[in-house]
């Protein structure tokens, strides 16, 4: 009798830590402050004009922009992800806000200091002194480049890291080469709108043979309520280059929920490299799944070049529903594409997220490792699709998605799409969905372990592989996010 | 004009003819299912689920339907000289629409089984029609409802609480006809508790002239305990094109086998829908496709669990030459409530030439974390160091590669549990890849005779 109640018992207690999860604090849930610019809700042409137009476009911009629209408005939101997404009103959005500054900021004084507050809340290295951190950071806030750091380093060694209105004004040539032509207009839904209503990004192009001394990173966040969050991010390596790239994102706690629909395009030239790093962490809603940010973003990288290599690590851990696919089209010969992923859901969290290896190039090779953590109430799906084209002899793909469940109300599923037109190509796809064994747990517990830390250990484990893949400053903040997100959960 | 226009106008325009000739239970079916089909198209390539074959490109050609229900004459003594060596089945026939039981079919049957074509048992046993027919396949689904729409004939087995067949069942399906011909035909098997079955199908088309589509569905319940085996083969031609669709409800306790073999055929399209409703069931799902020419084989499978404690395993394998095309796309679903479930699939492909194409997309979906599910697929050619291994003993690399390929089947034949069958069904892989022609007419083979009545 005793045996089985304190079986009970010991149900009781994971359900009650299991519990403890949902009431986790989402710590980056502050507003700040801050005099913001925004446009009244809703979208037509004459909005996207208005924004083109606030920003100083030039003419072939705002024709970019119109053309986008008109398909834009063509099209209906897709539905074959595995997500609930709620309908969505397009016109109950404001598709500008931007913190209202005076003219151009020489210096740190000159910034709203309310605004360096917020990046300090963030842990930024904004400040002058942390400039000693060797990263050059980029700001967005509610869609619009606030301050680069770094530029003049980086300027001497050819190396353009600004934001995408600056690099207009400055680099429209680069821009017009590039803009569009990894992720066009008619991509799909969200690309559309992204391309009619962008409003700011960043914009890195690294010149030949050149190594980029540090890491550049992009902070983004949305502050003001009712606005949606649309920037677009292209970044060019030039033949022999390497850059390491870092975007994080964080948004306040808000009742209602806000877009954010993102453009990311990488193109790769002869044997450059791009790494580009993730840690998503937007508000993801309560834990009745109230509010929380809608994260649908296209990201792309052509490998152009003969052995260029692009490699993708993401962590999500925040969002209410994230619907985004990092892929690499690898035309080059020999190109390589990775992508390495950790997807976190807890509470009613739902992800569709996944990632795209297309081979068009001969004896290109891909290597993808997804793990998904779901916990609670959520919904944690993987979605990727591997295609290696008739001609691209030689290819080679590598994928292995693990799923784990944390408490029985959640759910891990797999959607993997292969597609090999080619018979010289070898294609290994493997997938497994488990929960934590009792055997592990057991074996911590017997070390003197208590339950609770024992989970963090396992999943910490579980997800060492992909988190070696990102860079240091990095991999100790999703290694705490982690903690944070999964605080108390026991399966 | 969609493809299924053509068939609801056949349809209404010839109702009359079509009710007359057909009993009563049947005729319900009919009008409920033109209801259904309102509004419905079949699927069309590209769409989710149905990324590489059109339904509705597969129905959409004129092929003929023999609404009279004429008799296509047949030379029988050519088409029914089919069956396994060592191995006596209760064997059946359906030549193009119409049903024939052998002689053999009746004899030592045990008492209350019946196997039977579902014209007879909807006019003498209408209860077993009435209670099973459509319970499973929903009308919602298109392609299900255009079957029900022109059902013409099909076989019903129906096995009563605990009585264990000790020989197997055979149905032969034939094509063979002066044109293009559409046949439409049901699978309705109901095995009760503590029951047991085997059925073997075989799918043969006797010319390489004429056009056929086949449309199946079908239904089978199995009670507690019950065991059912499926062996599916299909030797058709390149002509032919096939879309089939298996519904199946498992009781406590059951264990469901279905192996599909698609030795030679067009387009065919397979749809394995399963439904795990008791607890401790075990399902095996095996498949096999090796394409040559223009063919394309595509199976989909979807298998659901319900209830605790079951274990499903899934493996397709595919073979493709030539011009060959394949496509899979599998599912495990895991419901809240159905803890402890084992459920793994496997899906490997052999590309053998330079314009094969496969896609295959095997998905998983838990909603549970009392589970071990996994899917693995691989798509490759053969291992090269084996080769080298096989010519530098001699073996020429032709007969190397051959050697490969059919070791590479082996593990789908292994899940046959029938010796005589696994044997029979070596030897025709073996022969389909040495690129023989596999009707019956040319089996080197010594085949008993067994004429219908």
């Amino acid at each position: 009798m005793t045996e089985i109640s304190d079986k009970k018992n010991k149900e009781d207690l994971n359900n009650d830590i299991i519990g403890d999860v949902t009431s986790g604090e989402y710590k980056y849930g502050f507003v700040t402050d801050i005099d913001t610019d925004i446009i009244p809700k809703g979208l037509n042409e004459d909005v996207v004009r208005l924004i083109s137009q606030k920003k100083g476009e030039p003419e072939w911009l705002l024709d970019f922009r119109l053309k986008a629209y008109h398909y834009w408005k063509t099209l209906e939101m897709p539905r074959w992800a595995h997500l609930d997404i709620p309908e969505i009103d397009y016109d109950a959005i404001s598709y500008y806000a931007a913190p209202r500054k005076k003219e151009g900021p020489k210096n740190l004084d000159e910034v709203d200091p309310q605004l360096l507050d917020t990046f300090n809340k963030l842990g930024i290295p904004l400040e002058e002194q942390k400039l000693l951190s060797g990263m050059a950071v980029d700001a967005v806030m509610d869609s619009v480049s606030v301050k680069t750091t770094h530029k003049e380093k980086l300027a001497e060694m050819g190396i353009v890291f600004c934001s995408f209105s600056e690099a207009v004004r400055d680099y429209p040539d680069l821009v017009k080469k590039y803009l569009g032509k990894v992720v066009s207009y008619r991509d799909n839904f969200f690309a559309a709108l992204n391309s009619a209503v962008f409003s700011d990004g960043s914009f890195v192009y690294i010149p030949k043979g050149v190594r980029c001394p540090m890491e550049l990173s992009t902070y983004f966040r949305i502050n003001a309520s009712g606005t949606g969050q649309f920037e677009r991010t292209l970044i060019v390596a030039d033949d022999d280059a390497y850059v390491s790239y870092l975007e994080g994102c964080t948004a306040p706690m808000r009742d209602e929920n806000q877009l954010h629909a993102a453009i990311v395009e990488i193109i790769v030239e002869d044997r450059a490299e791009v790494k580009y790093s993730t840690v998503q962490n937007w508000y993801a809603g309560d834990k009745d799944g109230k509010g929380g940010v809608y994260n649908f973003v296209t990201k792309r990288g052509l490998c152009r070049g003969d052995y260029s290599k692009l490699s993708w690590t993401q962590v999500e851990t925040g969002s209410a529903i994230t619907w985004k696919y990092p892929s690499c089209v690898l035309a080059g010969e020999g190109s390589v594409g990775e992508f390495y992923s950790v997807a976190v859901t807890n509470n009613r969290q739902q992800a569709d997220t996944g990632t795209k290896m297309i081979h068009t190039g001969r004896n290109s090779r891909s290597t993808i490792v997804s793990k998904g953590i779901s916990a609670g109430h959520s919904q944690n799906a993987y979605r990727g699709l591997v295609k290696v084209a008739p001609d691209a002899d030689g290819c080679r793909n590598y994928t292995q998605c693990d799923s784990l469940l944390l408490g029985s109300n959640c759910g891990a599923h797999t959607f993997p799409y292969v597609d090999v037109l080619n018979d010289t190509a070898v294609v290994e796809h493997e997938a497994t969905t488990s929960k934590i064994s009792e055997d592990q747990i057991f074996y911590c517990n017997q070390r003197g372990i208590p339950t609770e830390e024992a989970v963090g250990l396992i999943v910490n484990g579980y997800a060492k592989e992909v988190m070696n893949k990102l860079p240091m400053e990095f991999a100790v903040e999703a290694q705490k996010l982690l903690q944070v997100t999964l605080e108390g959960s026991v399966g | 004009m969609s493809a299924l226009k053509q068939y609801i106008d056949l349809y209404t325009q010839h109702r009359d003819a079509i009710h007359s000739r057909s009993p009563q239970l049947l005729n319900d079916l009919r009008d409920k299912a033109l209801a259904a089909l309102n509004g419905k198209r079949l699927p069309r390539k590209g769409e989710e689920g149905f990324e590489k074959t059109s339904i509705n490109e597969m129905f959409a050609p004129d092929y003929g339907v023999n609404i009279n229900r004429m008799n296509i004459p047949v030379n029988v003594a050519a088409s029914f000289r089919c069956d396994v060596p060592n191995m006596s089945t209760w064997m059946s026939f359906i030549v193009n629409d119409k049903f024939y039981a052998s002689s053999t079919a009746r004899i030592n049957m045990p008492e209350g089984v019946i196997v039977d074509s579902l014209e007879n048992v909807a006019a003498n046993q209408p209860h077993i029609i009435e209670a099973y027919l459509g319970k499973i396949a929903p009308l919602d689904n298109a392609s299900v409802a255009l079957n029900s729409l022109l059902v013409q004939d099909g076989i019903v087995v129906y096995v009563p609480r605990g009585v264990k067949l000790e020989k197997p069942l055979q149905l032969v399906n034939i094509f063979s006809s002066p044109i293009d011909l559409m046949v439409v035909r049901r699978m309705l098997i109901i095995v009760e508790d503590n029951a047991q079955a085997q059925l073997l199908v075989c799918d043969h088309t006797q010319d390489n002239e004429h056009r056929y589509l086949a449309s199946q569905v079908v239904e089978i319940f199995m009670g507690e305990n019950a065991q059912f085996d499926l062996y599916d083969i299909e030797e058709s031609s390149a002509m032919t094109s096939r879309y089939s669709q298996l519904f199946a409800r498992q009781q406590a306790g059951s264990n469901l086998l279905v192996n599909g073999m698609s030795l030679i055929a067009g387009t065919t399209r397979n749809d394995y829908d399963i439904e795990i409703d008791g607890d401790n069931c075990d399902t095996t799902l095996a498949g096999m496709a090796i394409g040559s020419g223009k063919q394309h084989v595509d199976n989909s499978s979807n298998v659901k669990h319900r209830s605790s404690h079951c274990r499903s395993n899934q493996l397709f394998k595919y073979v493709l030459d030539d011009e060959s095309t394949g496509a899979f796309e599998g599912s495990i679903l895991v419901a809240p409530g159905a803890t402890y479930t084992e459920a793994y699939q496997n899906n490997r492909n052999l590309l053998a030439s330079t314009s094969s194409r496969m896609h295959t997309k095997p998905q998983l979906i838990i909603y549970n974390d009392e589970v071990k599910c996994s899917h693995g697929a691989t798509t490759g050619q053969l291992d090269q160091q084996a080769l080298f291994y096989m010519r530098a003993r001699g073996i020429s690399e032709k007969e190397a590669r051959l050697m490969l390929m059919q070791a590479f089947m082996a593990d789908v034949i292994d899940t046959v549990r029938m010796e005589g069958l696994r044997d029979r069904l070596r030897h025709l892989v073996e022969k389909r890849f040495y690129g023989q022609q596999m009707l019956c007419a040319d089996c080197g083979i010594s085949c008993h005779d067994s004429k219908p009545e």
